[in-house]
């Protein structure tokens, strides 16, 4: 695929090529007239025409994109929100490239159907108050609608309702890594600073807060399905920015404050796996490691490790530091019954002070 | 005011008239104060950090389509940042921060603005030179100091400033962070604070001579777009740019002074910190409060060369001129209260995010109709595909594509998901970076023989420079989006770091051999631009046949730029292919272009545009 994109992009750029040489050795040959090194009249058909190849070319990369690269967009949103959110993306998407596609036509047609020829006389055409209200009035009415749209779904996202029965969790950043928190039985996440890291108090838990003691850290993210999850974010040190792509869902981490966000995953990492899309998406990735692999072991180097099952993650997406590419978690999205037993395993903070 | 400003110039243009100028090579050549040296002296500094910052961004694709791999390139220009040969994640940090400051502070603003507010604005408004020539060059050389501490920074020993062109603390405060943020970073805030004072000193005097130095009848109304252009852009500088120097100066108070602006709760290399009560928040307000008008600092100008040079070589008048004045002062207006679209996700009240993007989509509309008249425009013209018309057009082609997907990262729900991934990094490098470039460009393109007494560039070299570089661009950054949206973080030192993002290797490696190729074709514009300083063919007085006043002058630069009186002006500077009463000819028979400064002919209306 790369090869044959490659190899369009070098024939493209070849095509530019050899049309320049053609103008210059034509120029060239015509370099007695009086025009100097302005435009004349075989400048303006040549580039007319090629204004017209360039709407080609950018048609045909936008065409090409859309129907290649389309398929790398994220797998259908992981999360209740989400739906909304791809809904959106998908109507301003919508919106956009109609637009695109109507005014790089206008643009470039115009340019060739216009060119500069001896004797042409252009109009004079200063002003058009009818025109001119009907692209801003036109406008108006298309972005009120995408930002009511856009606004609403913002707040039902952002200004979320806190289910009873919701889990509160602690996202804790530290350069190179995440660590989750839960709350544990009580629900409550007990007060933390990093005036208190300490040994293994890795996060800074209040020891003599009681709320604490049934606080569980954990390397992982293991969420239940179908019930709300209340982020909490925390950093230790710089910036961060909590990325959950498959949930639709981002927020920062800042010293200092605690900043939060919420959603409810819907699809666990099982269901997940089980998409044609996910399927499809593993097979190429796969297909691609293997052929790394080989080039690597006749190198003499170890291969890649097979990757051979999907799961969610979560990515630092604020720069922080030289391993910033590499500070990621995984996310576990599985049924009640799954979560608690992993969590029976899980220690509480109390446990593991006393150890 | 204008007028007694004219009045007063006549006065002392009789001497200029008379006294040849015995100028040694330093005060010509160096402490100039004349505004077109001036104006070339910022023009071959930009285009020498442009130099730098596009070098830096090859060396980063590089590392992005083959990652970790060994090349020699990075040997030799990285040194001990390479050990043999491959790129150290520290220093790719450092490229990507170095190659974003220089390309949007010292090229697109002071190499764009700089050059073409300080040339065009005393010729085009017809005043003998800036208000204070002095200043003038204060300015310059205060840029320049910028620029030469900029570059020392990359020979510090520790590497250069590396947190992200936004330098958001703590992780530029705290130099046991990154390493880089020690001696290298504190270069950055004492080269940017110099740039603020060189850009203010340069606004301040804009404004004044736009608004002073005005011959007489050169009404606002009568101004060509790009004085409007470059008098807005000078006020929103002077409006925004203080506030990056006081964020600056909080942030040199945090890492030296130990105060606590933007520190707080922070346990980093195995002890915690004094600081509390801080808020990097804080920072990112401030910082963002220019660096959103920055934004249009760097298009505004590049939009207002761009509408001279569409109509110029349309043969047309620009189309709705005062629906475009309306645009840019309500963009600028606007571009001072949307800054917070760049933080829907920083952890501020979400309320705030719904306000700001309200504002963020407002300015769509104002954007929406310049497109639209540019467009409009070119219907039924004359268009002289001079390689500036060229340019022009790309920069309108660039700006509608890249302007478009501002409305998804504009939608804080929709910035959710793809804030700081690769689509934002498509979207703006085509809405303000590659735009203001073509700009620039056109800009050069179209005054190159203003700026050097009439000798012109090549146009085929200029055609070529054109036609690559436009598809270039475009194989760069339109399949970007698409990687954004699989949710590909930018900044990644290398995306092989987790198998998920495997498939997307392939288009990097387009991308970034598209880069290569579109880089190395700016060498033919180097080429064109230095050979043409040198061999340029001369051509007329007004090459492009355009209206306004700097086609008045001589070809050769005198102090005072004409050499008798300052023209007067009686028409604004879009009469092109204006038709006489009868309609049988154009109102001068046999030239369809009337200069400003030629009188209403009999039985001419002047328009009530």
């Amino acid at each position: 695929m790369t090869v044959f994109l490659v190899l369009i992009v070098i024939a493209l750029f070849a095509v530019a090529i050899w049309q320049m040489s053609k103008i210059y050795a034509l120029s060239k040959g015509n370099s007695q007239g009086d025009d100097g090194e302005v435009a004349n009249g075989k400048d303006n058909r040549i580039n007319a025409k090629l204004m017209v190849m360039f709407m080609v070319f950018l048609y045909f990369l936008m065409f090409y994109c859309f129907w290649h690269y389309s398929k790398f967009y994220l797998p259908e949103a992981s999360s209740a929100h989400g739906s909304k959110y791809d809904n959106l993306m998908f109507i301003s998407i919508a919106v956009i490239m109609v637009v695109q596609v109507i005014t790089q036509f206008l643009l470039h047609f115009f340019a060739y159907k216009y060119k500069g020829e001896k004797g042409k006389r252009a109009l004079f055409y200063a002003d058009n108050d009818k025109l001119e209200f009907i692209w801003t009035i036109v406008p108006v009415i298309v972005l009120a609608g995408l930002i009511i749209y856009g606004l609403f779904t913002w707040s039902d996202i952002m200004n979320f309702e806190e289910d009873e029965d919701a889990l509160v969790i602690e996202l804790y950043a530290q350069r190179f890594n995440w660590k989750a928190r839960y709350a544990g039985d009580d629900n409550i996440l007990g007060d933390a600073n990093v005036r208190f890291i300490e040994g293994v108090n890795q996060l800074g838990i209040d020891p003599s807060d009681t709320d604490g003691s049934d606080d569980v850290v954990t390397q992982e993210l293991h969420l239940p399905v179908g019930k709300q999850v209340i982020f909490k974010l925390r950093s230790q040190d710089v910036l961060h920015s909590a990325y959950m792509p498959h949930f639709r869902a981002q927020m920062n981490v800042v010293p200092g404050m605690i900043t939060q966000f919420s959603f409810t995953p819907t699809v666990t990492t099982a269901e997940i796996r089980e998409t044609d899309y996910m399927q499809e998406k593993m097979r190429t990735i796969q297909e691609i490691r293997r052929e790394k692999s080989k080039e690597l072991v006749a190198k003499g180097e170890p291969a890649l490790d097979a990757y051979d099952e999907f799961d969610y993650y979560l990515l630092c997406n604020k720069i922080c530091g030289s391993s910033h590419y590499n500070m990621q978690m995984k996310i576990i999205v599985e049924t009640q019954e799954e979560y608690d037993e992993w969590m029976k395993g899980q220690k509480t903070f109390a446990q593991s002070m006393t150890e | 005011m204008s007028v007694d400003a004219t009045a007063l110039d006549h006065h002392t243009h009789d001497d200029h008239g008379h006294h040849d100028h015995h100028q040694t090579f330093i005060s010509k050549y160096i402490f100039s104060t004349d505004h077109k040296m001036i104006s070339k002296q910022y023009l071959i500094t930009g285009l020498i950090m442009g130099v730098i910052g596009i070098a830096m961004s090859i060396l980063f694709r590089i590392q992005l389509a083959w990652p970790e791999q060994s090349f020699t390139i990075f040997e030799i220009f990285l040194g001990k940042w390479a050990p043999e040969g491959v790129m150290d994640p520290s220093i790719y940090l450092s490229l990507v921060t170095i190659h974003g400051t220089i390309m949007v502070f010292f090229v697109l603003t002071a190499g764009l603005s700089g050059t073409f507010s300080n040339l065009l604005i005393p010729l085009q408004i017809g005043a003998r030179d800036m208000a204070s020539g002095f200043l003038n060059m204060v300015s310059y050389w205060l840029f320049f100091l910028s620029s030469v501490i900029m570059v020392c920074s990359l020979f510090v020993e520790a590497g250069p400033a590396a947190a992200g062109w936004t330098i958001y603390p703590p992780l530029s405060a705290l130099p046991n962070s990154i390493s880089a943020s020690g001696a290298g970073m504190t270069l950055w805030l004492v080269s940017m604070a110099i740039f603020i004072a060189s850009s203010l000193l340069g606004s301040l005097n804009y404004v004044v001579t736009v608004i002073n130095l005005r011959t007489k009848g050169m009404s606002m109304t009568r101004l060509p777009l790009t004085i409007w252009a470059f008098f807005v852009t000078a006020i929103i500088g002077i409006v925004s740019f203080p506030v990056l120097l006081s964020a600056a100066l909080l942030l040199i108070m945090d890492r030296s002074f130990g105060t606590s602006f933007f520190l707080s709760d922070i346990y980093i290399g195995g002890e915690v910190l004094h600081n509390q009560g801080g808020s990097p928040v804080l920072f990112e307000h401030l910082f963002w409060f220019l660096g959103h008008p920055e934004v249009y600092i760097v298009l505004l100008p590049a939009l207002g060369i761009s509408s001279e040079v569409i109509a110029t070589n349309s043969r047309k008048p620009i189309f709705g001129y005062r629906a475009m004045i309306a645009s840019i002062l309500a963009i600028a207006f606007l571009s001072t209260i949307v800054w917070g679209h760049h933080m829907f996700v920083s952890g501020m009240n979400p309320f705030l995010g719904s306000v700001f993007t309200f504002t963020t989509l407002l300015i769509a509309i104002p954007s929406a109709v310049k497109a639209f008249n540019y467009i409009t425009t070119l219907w039924k013209g004359n268009l002289q595909f001079n390689p500036a018309m060229l340019f022009s057009i790309g920069l309108v082609s660039t700006f509608i594509t890249g302007g478009l997907t501002g409305i998804i990262l504009g939608d804080s729900t929709l910035d959710i998901n793809v804030h700081d991934t690769y689509f934002v990094v498509a979207h703006f490098h085509l809405v303000m970076g590659i735009s203001a470039l073509y700009g620039l460009f056109a800009g050069v393109y179209h005054w190159f023989p203003k700026m050097f007494e009439g000798r012109m560039l090549n146009k085929n070299l200029g055609y070529v420079h054109f036609w690559v570089t436009a598809i270039g661009s475009y194989a760069v950054f339109f399949p970007m989006h698409f990687i954004g949206m699989a949710g590909l973080p930018r900044r990644y030192y290398s995306n092989t770091a987790f198998p998920y993002f495997d498939d997307l290797a392939d288009v990097n490696t387009m991308i970034t051999i598209a880069a290569i190729i579109t880089a190395a074709v700016q060498l033919v514009f180097l080429y064109n631009f230095i050979s043409s300083i040198f061999y340029g063919k001369r051509g007329p007085k007004n090459p492009w046949k355009s209206n306004t006043l700097e086609w008045t002058t001589e070809l050769k630069h005198i102090h005072g730029n004409w050499e008798g009186e300052i023209p007067h002006v009686y028409r604004w500077s879009y009469d092109y292919s204006k038709l006489n009463e009868d309609e049988t000819d154009y109102v001068i028979p046999g030239q369809d272009y009337i200069p400003q400064n030629i009188p209403l002919q009999p039985g001419e209306e002047e328009m009530n545009h």
